[in-house]
């Protein structure tokens, strides 16, 4: 087993709340070092009180458990801060399939207007909002005008 | 305790106890969106309250050997007059107007210490303060259109904005008097005063409240009270939703699930 290896692995591990997205997706996966069959990983949430992150440290030792990896230290790190800009490309295809708008611009938006480019379901760009806040704190709730459909949008942060 | 952590410990009672307050409002919101983002904002100032338990806990086990004081003790296991923070976020939610205009008032002050904070020569806050602001800055875009919304709607709506700024506006001046942490802190490098925050306090704040057609705040006016939330004098309040919050840890010690 090496460094790329478990990072492979890893790589398996879901964010539970958006299970279409791993947490390398997410960019909330930081660093991995492996030496001597021990393996330390630093993980960093999205908002303070992110209740997923005590889950997604099980999750990560479950599943390094399945080949025999034990020897785990994960540490939780604040600095530097998350920023939507860590999701991957693939990350926000994912997203946009599941029906979550990805963030539409650079965090920097996060300071001004920030709102999703067009609904995900039917790509139209009629669409307005609903709330500020979604399902979790990372995402904001808004409406097509088009399809009618409401849909959550992961925002610039 | 050292002083330092005990300006770390007073940030945190304030997200903590306003965070507590907003979770009352989980289940009773307005209307099924607004319940929701009250209760991700009470989150938000939870995971923040945590953050700052944790780094004071650290730092008072590194100053302490033989210690073991864990976030959980500072938060569920102190009384009433250990805890430091302001009047203002002890204080019932009242009706909605009151809640918005708290959390209003609470969040420019917030904003303008956090990001003062990310210069703090204490490496482990200004990553705390990093991770926060950008919370707290959704935080303030959110409730500046509630208070506008609300100020400038219905008779009803202003009516309830102005109850609000009368039972609010007298527990502002506690903000900006600073205690001997703040000195401390300050000397240190790690804090800062807060009354160098007071005049940009007032204009983000009157900015607001001018939009929303409501009474604006005057700086000069005299502070009568006695109470000092950051001294550990309290309100009435803050005991009431101690037990209710601290009831668990006191019951059944050390109890998880």
């Amino acid at each position: 087993m090496n460094r790329e290896e478990i990072i492979e692995i890893l790589s398996e591990v879901k964010d539970p709340e958006i299970p279409v997205l791993t947490i390398s997706d997410l960019g909330i996966l930081r660093t991995v070092e492996y030496a001597d069959d021990f393996i330390q990983i630093q993980i960093t949430p999205t908002y303070s009180g992110c209740p997923a992150m005590e889950t997604i440290q099980e999750d990560i030792r479950t599943e390094l458990a399945k080949y025999g990896l034990n020897n785990v230290e994960i540490k939780q790190v604040l600095s530097p801060a998350w920023t939507s800009d860590w999701i991957s490309e693939a990350g926000k295809q994912k997203l946009q399939a599941y029906g979550i708008a990805a963030p539409a611009a650079h965090a920097c938006f996060a300071n001004g207007e920030d709102r999703p480019e067009s609904c995900p379901l039917c790509h139209s760009k009629n669409i307005e909002m609903i709330s500020r806040f979604g399902s979790t704190a990372c995402k904001a709730l808004y409406r097509c005008l088009d399809c009618r459909e409401p849909f959550d949008y992961f925002k610039c942060h | 305790m050292d002083l330092l952590s005990n300006y770390i410990i007073h940030q945190a009672d304030n997200a903590l106890i306003l965070g507590h307050r907003n979770s009352e409002w989980t289940g009773h919101g307005p209307i099924l969106e607004q319940d929701i983002a009250i209760s991700n904002i009470a989150l938000d100032l939870i995971g923040q309250a945590r953050n700052f338990y944790q780094l004071a806990a650290y730092r008072i086990n590194e100053l302490n050997p033989g210690e073991k004081i864990a976030e959980d003790d500072l938060a569920y296991l102190r009384d009433g007059n250990e805890f430091k923070n302001f009047i203002l976020v002890e204080l019932p939610n009242g009706d909605w107007a009151k809640t918005i205009l708290r959390q209003f008032y609470f969040s420019v002050f917030q904003l303008l210490l956090y990001r003062e904070l990310l210069n703090s020569q204490y490496s482990e806050i200004a990553a705390i303060c990093g991770k926060s602001i950008k919370e707290t800055r959704y935080h303030l875009k959110w409730s500046s259109e509630w208070v506008v919304r609300l100020g400038d709607s219905t008779e009803e709506s202003k009516t309830r904005m102005l109850n609000a700024q009368q039972a609010l506006n007298p527990w502002i001046a506690e903000l900006f008097l600073p205690v001997d942490f703040e000195y401390e802190a300050t000397a240190l490098g790690a804090g800062i005063l807060p009354e160098d925050l007071k005049e940009e306090w007032y204009q983000r704040v009157n900015k607001i409240l001018e939009t929303a057609t409501l009474p604006i705040l005057s700086a000069e006016k005299k502070s009568m009270q006695l109470l000092s939330g950051k001294k550990g004098v309290h309100s009435e309040h803050l005991g009431f939703l101690l037990a209710e919050m601290q009831f668990l840890q006191r019951a059944y010690p050390g109890c998880a699930w």
